[in-house]
C-alpha cells in the first residue's frame, strides 16, 4: 500500500494525487470496518427506539386483524393516567429503593473487609463476587424454594404470613427485592473492591493514627474517600434494578403481580406485549422507562467521558 | 497493605491501633485478636452469600419429602443422584444446554468480530464524520434493549426467525460499550508501532490481525467474559422468541419451564439449577481478573 519512495516523513510525501487516493482508501475501508456494528445499530437498536414513538399514538384495532390506528396522544394520556400505571410506577421506586442502597452498602462492607492482603482472600473475594455470575433465573429458583411456604425455611423461623410470602401484598416486592440484592452484591463487590484499590493506602493508615476508629473513621473518612465508586455503583445499580423482572415473571407471575404491587414497569412492558398483545402501550411504556433510564444513562457516560479524555491525550 | 479495620460495625473505638510507648505484647494481642475478627467477619459474609446455592445443592440431593421435613435437613446424608439425571433427560436441560452454547458462542464471537473492526477504525483511521459516528455507537448505550423489545420482536417475526438461532442472536453482534472498551485498549498502542509497520508494508488488515489483536488480548479477554456472562444469563429475549418450542429454547427458560411443570419435584428443578449455574461459577474461578477488569472498565451494561 505504502509507495516505496517513502523515505522522509510521510507527512511530506511527494506526491500528493498518490497522498489522496490514498486516503480514499481510508476512508472506503473506515466505513467498511464500520458498517457491520452500524447495520445492527440501525435494524436492532435505532430503528425500534424510533419506532416507539410513532407507536405510542397507535391503538390497537377493536377487533384481531383490523390495522392499528391513529388516535394521537390520547393512548399516551390514558396510559399515564391510569392507576395501574402509578401503581407500577410507585413499585418500581420502591423496588430501586429497596435494592440499591443496601446492595451498595452490602458490597461496600464487604469490600473493606476483604482490603488486606491475608491468607485465604482470594477464596472470600472469590465467594463475594460470585453472585454475580448467577442469572436471575438460577436466583429466582434458589430462592423461592427457601421462601416456599411448604418446603422452605420460612415456618422454621417462625415466619409463615397468610398467603404465603410471594402472594403478599405486603411481603412480595420485599422478598423479590431481596433476590436482586443477593445478585446485585457481587457487582456491588467488585466496584467497591476497584475503588478502594485506587485509594492511597497512606489516607486510610494517617485516618487510623489520627485516632479515628470504627464507625467514625466509616463515615467521616471512608464513605467521602470512596464516594465516586459510591456514586459509580449508584448509577450502574440504578441502571440494574430498573431493568429486572425475570424474578417477578418466575415467582409471582402476571396473573398475581398487580395484585401483589409488583408490577414493575419493565414486568408492566412485557405484559402488555406477550400478554394484552398491545405494543401500542407497551410502546408508551418504554418511553417512560427509557427517560427515567436516561438521567442514569448520562451520568453512566460521564464516566466514560473522563476516560476518553484520560485516553484520548 | 494497611488494615481498614472498619468492616465491623461493633468494633470497640479502643482498637484504633495508635502506635506509641505503650508495651509490644498487648499491641501484638490486639492485633491478633482483631486478624480473628475480620477472618470472623468475612466468614459470616461468605456464609451468608453461599447460603441459598448450597441449600440448593443439599435440596437438589434429598427427596421431595425429606425437603419438606422440619426442621429442614442441612445436609444430605443419604443424597439421591436421580434428581440430576432427572433434569438432564426429563427436563431437556442437555438440549437446554446445548442451546445455550451456541447462543452464547455466537454472541461472544460476533461482539468480539464486530466490536474489533469498529475500534480498529476508530483508533487508527482518520474519515469524514468520525466524531459523529463515535457518539452514535456512545448512544447505543443510552437505549437499553428492554426499550426496543416491541418492535424488535416484530422484525424478527417479519425475517421468519421465531425460533431460531438468528433470532436469538443477530440482534446482540453489536455493542457500544465493547467497541469503547476496545478503542481505549487500541490507542494504548504506540503510534511509532504503526507507521513503523506500515514501513514495513503492513496493510490496515494485517497490522490489525498480527499486531495489534495480539496487543490487546487482555482487553479482549475481558469483553469475552463480560459478553459471554450478559449472553449465557439473557431472560428476556429468549423468552419471548423462543415460544413454545424446546429446539432452540437456552437454558435459562428451560429452569422457569422446569419449575412450572415440576411443582411436586422440587429436588429436580434444584438439580437444574445447579447444573446451570455450574459453567458460570467455573467461568468465574478461571477468568475472575479479566471479568472484575470488565465490570469495572468505567460503564457497564
Amino acid at each position: 500500500m505504502t509507495s516505496a519512495t517513502v523515505t522522509i516523513p510521510r507527512e511530506r510525501a511527494p506526491a500528493r494525487h498518490h497522498l489522496l487516493s490514498r486516503r480514499h482508501r481510508e476512508w472506503g475501508l473506515a466505513y467498511l470496518l464500520l458498517l457491520p456494528a452500524l447495520v445492527v445499530f440501525g435494524v436492532f437498536t435505532f430503528y425500534p427506539f424510533l419506532k416507539n414513538f410513532k407507536l405510542a399514538l397507535y391503538q390497537n384495532p377493536p377487533y384481531p386483524g383490523l390495522p392499528m390506528h391513529y388516535v394521537g396522544f390520547h393512548q399516551v394520556t390514558s396510559v399515564l393516567s391510569s392507576t395501574s400505571f402509578h401503581q407500577s410506577l410507585v413499585s418500581t421506586l420502591l423496588y430501586v429503593l429497596m435494592v440499591v442502597p443496601v446492595g451498595l452498602l452490602g458490597g461496600l462492607l464487604l469490600a473493606l473487609a476483604a482490603h488486606k492482603a491475608i491468607r485465604g482472600m482470594p477464596v472470600f473475594r472469590t465467594i463475594f463476587s460470585s453472585t454475580v455470575v448467577s442469572s436471575v433465573a438460577v436466583a429466582a429458583v434458589v430462592f423461592g424454594t427457601l421462601m416456599d411456604p411448604v418446603v422452605g425455611l420460612l415456618p422454621w423461623l417462625g415466619i409463615d404470613p397468610h398467603p404465603a410470602i410471594l402472594q403478599n401484598p405486603t411481603w412480595a416486592l420485599p422478598a423479590v427485592s431481596l433476590i436482586a440484592i443477593w445478585q446485585f452484591l457481587g457487582l456491588s463487590f467488585i466496584i467497591m473492591t476497584a475503588g478502594l484499590q485506587s485509594l492511597p493506602d497512606e489516607i486510610l493508615e494517617a485516618a487510623r493514627l489520627d485516632g479515628a476508629g470504627g464507625w467514625a473513621m466509616f463515615w467521616r473518612v471512608t464513605v467521602p474517600l470512596v464516594s465516586p465508586t459510591l456514586f459509580f455503583g449508584l448509577v450502574v445499580g440504578t441502571i440494574y434494578a430498573f431493568q429486572s423482572f425475570g424474578q417477578i415473571d418466575i415467582l409471582i407471575g402476571p396473573q398475581n403481580s398487580q395484585f401483589t404491587h409488583t408490577n414493575v414497569l419493565l414486568y408492566y412492558v412485557y405484559q402488555a406485549l406477550s400478554i394484552q398483545n398491545d405494543p401500542g402501550v407497551a410502546a408508551v411504556l418504554s418511553i417512560v422507562l427509557f427517560a427515567i433510564l436516561l438521567v442514569f444513562t448520562l451520568a453512566q457516560l460521564r464516566f466514560l467521558e473522563r476516560r476518553v479524555t484520560y485516553a484520548g491525550n | 497493605m494497611p488494615a481498614t479495620e472498619l468492616a465491623a460495625p461493633p468494633a470497640p473505638p479502643v482498637v484504633a491501633g495508635v502506635p506509641g510507648p505503650a508495651a509490644p505484647p498487648p499491641r501484638r494481642r490486639h492485633r491478633r485478636a482483631r486478624l480473628v475478627l475480620r477472618y470472623v467477619l468475612l466468614s459470616v459474609g461468605a456464609v451468608a452469600i453461599l447460603f441459598p446455592l448450597y441449600m440448593a445443592v443439599v435440596n437438589s440431593l434429598l427427596a421431595p419429602s425429606q425437603i419438606a421435613h422440619q426442621p429442614p435437613p442441612f445436609f444430605p446424608f443419604h443424597p439421591q443422584w436421580g434428581s440430576y439425571r432427572k433434569a438432564w433427560t426429563d427436563g431437556d436441560l442437555g438440549i437446554y444446554l446445548r442451546n445455550s452454547a451456541i447462543q452464547t458462542s455466537v454472541i461472544v464471537a460476533g461482539q468480539l468480530v464486530t466490536s474489533i473492526l469498529a475500534a480498529y477504525a476508530f483508533a487508527f483511521l482518520e474519515f469524514p464524520l468520525k466524531r459523529t459516528l463515535f457518539i452514535v455507537f456512545l448512544m447505543t448505550l443510552m437505549i437499553p434493549f428492554e426499550v426496543t423489545i416491541a418492535t424488535n420482536l416484530a422484525t424478527v417475526s417479519s425475517l421468519g426467525w421465531f425460533n431460531t438461532f438468528p433470532g436469538l442472536t443477530v440482534p446482540f453482534l453489536a455493542t457500544g460499550f465493547g467497541t469503547f472498551l476496545l478503542r481505549q485498549a487500541f490507542l494504548q498502542i504506540p503510534r511509532d508501532l504503526r507507521e513503523a509497520a506500515q514501513l514495513d508494508g503492513y496493510g490496515h488488515l494485517r497490522f490489525l490481525w498480527s499486531v495489534a489483536i495480539p496487543l490487546v488480548r487482555p482487553a479482549l479477554a475481558a469483553l469475552g467474559v463480560f459478553s459471554f456472562l450478559g449472553a449465557w444469563n439473557q431472560y428476556l429475549w429468549p423468552l419471548l422468541v423462543t415460544g413454545n418450542d424446546n429446539s432452540v429454547r437456552t437454558v435459562q427458560i428451560g429452569l422457569k419451564q422446569l419449575i412450572n411443570t415440576q411443582l411436586d419435584q422440587i429436588n429436580v428443578s434444584l438439580a437444574g439449577t445447579v447444573i446451570a449455574v455450574v459453567p458460570l461459577l467455573v467461568i468465574l474461578v478461571v477468568f475472575q481478573k479479566q471479568l472484575v477488569r470488565s465490570l469495572t472498565s468505567g460503564a457497564v451494561k
